[in-house]
């Protein structure tokens, strides 16, 4: 049995089109043999739906976290603040059939299938490292598409200076939405040069399979430069406007989540130091990691924020 | 039906190997790679919330006491206090050895940026002289200066519980039950002055 199993995962890594594509892919592929072995034996012989699917630009190098500690450790008030109990509540949540609202400053608005979305976006891979507000930080390979190629399908206007983005609201599914932790329903938003920026990015799977519950099924926003929150999950509105929406994060505190939320390793929360971040899955004894500008992407967002004071715009 | 003496001491030793269960589930998983994705702060949160419990238990023995009627609950304050002073120095040392590493510029860093942080380390500030103080010789030496010094629990308390809420998000529910249950043990000390 074991033998077989060994021998049929040999035959997956040696298809020609693993040669074929890049590096990383290889070493995704030796990933996929970790994970493999924790998984039960059924799940071994299925292929999952997105190993084809290219490395996109922006891919980065970094060594990818465990499948295992990114399905386990997330933040989902909407089912519960505790981070292991959400990946359990999540699985109750209803994404079929999924919806999209656009509305506001856009020339086709309109209720969109994400059947459609998803015929209109080639899929690509990304691997972004992801730093949470909570001082600690992981690496996804997710599999989406850029969210300017979304967003342009929609035709914004010129009057549109930001975008709003809403996440479900499904009390009846999402326990944590039945109580006032935060005010339900999520939303998030993005100035519309931020929304463009070809890092910015719509996941719908992650590690070569479907997106997980308990990781924003079946479409969240991935914005690698701002902190995690901003990176809304299971997204059914989106809203393009003149001013600047409100946040959820910022209407509970404003003083400590702005707008923004560029990661800045110079501008600690107000209760606690942002320079140092922990790896996730780096072990007991792994020292923290130096906290990024714009977590490591600076190069290619620093002039989104040129001229402005960002120990104000926090 | 009166205990003898071996059988407070048989009581004592199991109430002391109990206390040492929180500890020992945190070996075994930490062992058996059961801490999660951000084992660290596993350990915080559990060390932390295990020192507030024992400071809260501490706390509950005296009313239990006057409740009761009975002397025994006095025989395991030591005890539990001591185990407070324990669980917070193991959450203490996480944070020095594996947080900061022992470096002089990490704890300037996290300290000077993390208010919590300092919340902490005054919390234990307060603790420590308790804990030194706490054996029957030095009771006997600091004589009726004995009773006044071990008052520091209770701003100890209270830090403790601000240190907790300082770093909770939005989600208040955890660290507003420990303050309701020091709420009523604080409260309950000040009733009998008032009647006496």
């Amino acid at each position: 049995m074991s033998l077989f199993r060994l021998a049929s995962i040999k035959n997956s890594e040696i298809t020609p089109r693993e040669i074929f594509q890049a590096r990383r892919k290889i070493i995704k592929a030796s990933l996929g043999f970790t994970a493999a072995a924790f998984l039960p034996t059924a799940a071994n012989a299925e292929k999952k739906p997105f190993e084809t699917v290219p490395v996109g630009p922006y891919s980065g190098d970094f060594p990818v976290t465990d499948y295992e500690d990114v399905t386990h450790y997330t933040n989902y008030y909407e089912f519960t603040t505790n981070k292991t109990g959400s990946t359990v509540l999540a699985q109750a949540l209803k994404t079929k059939p999924w919806q999209v609202e656009v509305s506001g400053e856009v020339d086709k608005p309109g209720v969109y299938h994400l059947e459609d979305i998803l015929k209109q976006n080639p899929l690509q891979e990304r691997i972004y490292r992801f730093r949470c507000v909570e001082a600690w930080s992981m690496v996804v390979p997710w599999i989406g598409f850029p969210l300017a190629d979304m967003l342009k399908a929609f035709k914004p206007t010129s009057r549109a200076k930001f975008v709003e983005f809403t996440t479900v609201y499904q009390p009846e599914n999402m326990p944590g939405q039945r109580n006032k932790s935060l005010d339900w329903p999520y939303t998030e938003g993005l100035r519309i040069d931020e929304a463009m920026h070809p890092l910015s990015f719509i996941a719908t799977g992650m590690y070569d399979d479907e997106l997980p519950k308990q990781n924003g099924a079946p479409l969240r926003l991935v914005v690698p430069w701002k902190y995690g929150f901003k990176s809304i999950k299971a997204i059914v509105k989106i809203r393009f406007t003149e001013t600047m929406p409100q946040t959820a994060w910022n209407k509970a505190a404003p003083d400590e989540y702005g707008f923004y939320a560029n990661v800045n390793p110079n501008v600690p929360h107000p209760r606690w130091s942002q320079a140092r971040e922990r790896i996730l899955g780096a072990g007991l004894f792994a020292s923290k990691r130096d906290t990024e500008m714009f977590n490591g992407y600076a190069e290619y967002v620093a002039p989104l924020y040129k001229g402005m004071d960002l120990s104000k715009y926090i | 039906m009166r205990l003898k003496k071996t059988h407070w001491r048989a009581i004592k030793a199991i109430i002391f190997f109990v206390s040492l269960w929180p500890l020992a589930q945190l070996v075994i998983d930490g062992v058996n790679d059961g801490l999660g994705a951000n084992p660290v702060e596993t350990m915080h949160l559990t060390l932390g919330r295990w020192a507030l419990r024992f400071l809260c238990l501490t706390l509950a023995l005296t009313p239990l006491r006057r409740l009761s009627g009975q002397r025994w609950p006095l025989r395991f304050r030591r005890m539990m206090g001591l185990f407070a002073f324990f669980y917070a120095s193991l959450h203490l040392l996480v944070f020095l050895w594996l947080d900061i590493e022992f470096s002089w510029h990490y704890f300037r860093q996290e300290v000077t940026e993390t208010p919590y942080l300092l919340l902490g380390l005054a919390t234990y500030c307060l603790l420590l002289p308790l804990a030194l103080t706490s054996s029957v010789n030095m009771q006997k030496r600091l004589g009726r200066y004995w009773k006044t010094v071990h008052k520091l629990i209770y701003p100890a308390a209270v830090l403790a519980l601000l240190h907790y809420f300082m770093l909770v998000k939005s989600d208040l529910r955890q660290p507003l039950i420990y303050a309701a249950v020091i709420f009523i043990l604080l409260v309950t000390r000040i009733q009998p002055k008032r009647n006496a």
